[in-house]
């Protein structure tokens, strides 16, 4: 994608308060560092055990989740094609995370208002990959290890190593939807 | 009688499966680049020029377009004077399934059950239709894996017949808009009008399949299909729903016989990949 453009913004994750602060909707940016999969099985357990009061997986300060479950990988690849997942399933837990810490995410697809009014008390922000372009996205992972819940399979929690990892910031933490504003500006 | 073997059957369909998943149809490829010079977005542009770059990769390293390589819906297509050998039509379809995710590195997406929701850690039981033909020798199989982004978002409504293709114009357009972004678009929409329910439904999947570059034999539904496009693409959603006049790449509509007190109206919706490859024996 723009592989000519030198003007392409890569930002580092884990994610600072003053990064995501200039983080503004319709952005198209590039995700180098550590990203989590979770998709749907693995924020259900992620929620009771937040519940229960258990300790996380993993350390969620500034850390961005991936709705991903990748395809599996091929001799000597380190995953397999990986694209977002639809967001919105996460809707009924990802409040509950976000105040938690886990504020920073990428899926696909509109989120619920409580979502967005806890990306905003909590300054986060939801970023949106290209849904089904995944293995193109693959091709950004440099290391894939299972960090929790190997037993779900594509659905376990994998930390990614990704270089520019193309994704459109769809809410910003001012919570402005991507969806709703550009959708507007293109209706006819 | 034809004879045809049902170890002939699996590796078709294990071959079918890894081709669906990893190479697009030449008829959305060429959507996809006819698309971006009519878009008007700038980022709806990026995205389209990333889906033709994915569907390259795709093609050229056999890995999945999609992470998401379904629930394998078969299509069989077959003559009453066909003689299966080996075994079960049915078992040899599911083998096949099978043995084209594991060989093709496809992810196994399929739960047994709808409410224990264990993996069965093969993506078999695959959803199987069977037609009979009048033609002899007839074998014919297409496999459509389908991504579940964009079957969530697929729709059924009984409409009254007073409501008429207005109600099923509205019913479309609502279906896509209450879909905004998520089923990836640019969609293919398919739509089907008449019968009962569940033939509705069916042939609004089947719909799915017909070649965007191929004009509906029926002028009727030819200008439904073009009239339904047009409304659809003023809808704003555009690519990935980042906004843009690129929010559906084709409409098909396929219609049946329906009694004198119903407008059933299936809405499928498939993803900018809307997999399908077929083969037969």
């Amino acid at each position: 994608m723009n592989k000519d453009t030198t003007d392409k913004k890569v930002i580092t994750s884990p994610f600072t308060n003053e990064v995501i602060n200039e983080l503004k909707t319709g952005d198209m940016v590039y995700i180098s560092g550590v990203i989590y999969t979770a998709r749907d099985a693995a924020h259900k357990i992620l929620f009771e055990m937040i519940e229960r009061g258990e300790k996380m997986p993993f350390e969620f300060e500034g850390q961005a989740v991936y709705y991903a479950g990748p395809a599996p990988a091929k001799p000597g690849k380190p995953i397999g094609s990986v694209g977002p997942t639809t967001g919105g399933r996460m809707d009924a837990y990802s409040p509950t995370l976000i105040e938690n810490g886990l504020k920073v995410m990428i899926g696909k697809g509109t989120r619920s208002d409580a979502v967005v009014d806890a990306i905003v008390k909590n300054n986060g922000v939801y970023f949106a990959a290209i849904g089904g372009a995944a293995a193109l996205m693959a091709k950004c992972v440099i290391s894939s290890e299972i960090v929790a819940f190997e037993e779900l399979g594509t659905e376990a929690i994998r930390r990614l190593v990704v270089n520019e990892l193309p994704v459109v910031v769809a809410i910003d933490s001012q919570g402005d939807d991507v969806y709703k504003k550009a959708i507007e500006e293109y209706k006819q | 009688m034809k004879k045809v073997k049902s170890a002939d059957i699996t590796a078709l369909v294990e071959r079918l499966c890894i081709e669906a998943c990893c190479i697009i149809s030449e008829d959305i490829n060429k959507k996809f680049k006819s698309s971006l010079l009519t878009e008007r977005s700038p980022l709806a542009k990026e995205v389209l020029s990333t889906l033709i770059d994915n569907a390259q990769i795709a093609r050229e390293e056999r890995s999945p377009m999609c992470q998401d390589t379904g629930m394998t819906v078969v299509f069989v297509k077959m003559s009453q004077n066909i003689q299966i050998e080996g075994g079960f039509i049915e078992d040899a379809i599911n083998q096949g399934v099978r043995q084209g995710y594991e060989k093709g590195y496809l992810r196994k997406s399929v739960v047994e059950d709808p409410f224990n929701r264990v993996n069965t850690k093969d993506n078999t039981p695959a959803i199987i239709h069977y037609e009979l033909v009048p033609d002899d020798d007839v074998f014919h199989i297409t496999v459509s894996p389908k991504g579940f982004g964009s079957e969530n978002k697929s729709a059924l409504k009984m409409l009254t017949p007073s409501e008429g293709v207005e109600g099923v114009k509205k019913f479309v357009i609502d279906t896509i808009i209450e879909a905004g972004g998520n089923p990836c678009p640019p969609i293919i929409v398919g739509v089907g009008v008449g019968g009962t329910m569940e033939r509705a439904a069916f042939l609004s999947k089947r719909a799915l399949l017909a070649p965007l570059d191929v004009v509906n034999e029926d002028p009727y539904l030819s200008n439904l299909e073009d009239e339904l496009l047009e409304e659809i693409n003023k809808l704003g959603i555009g690519p990935a729903g980042f906004g843009g006049t690129t929010t559906a790449l084709g409409v098909n509509i396929l219609t049946n016989a329906t009694h004198i007190a119903g407008l059933p109206v299936s809405v499928n919706i498939g993803c900018h990949a809307t997999r399908h490859a077929e083969g037969e024996l």
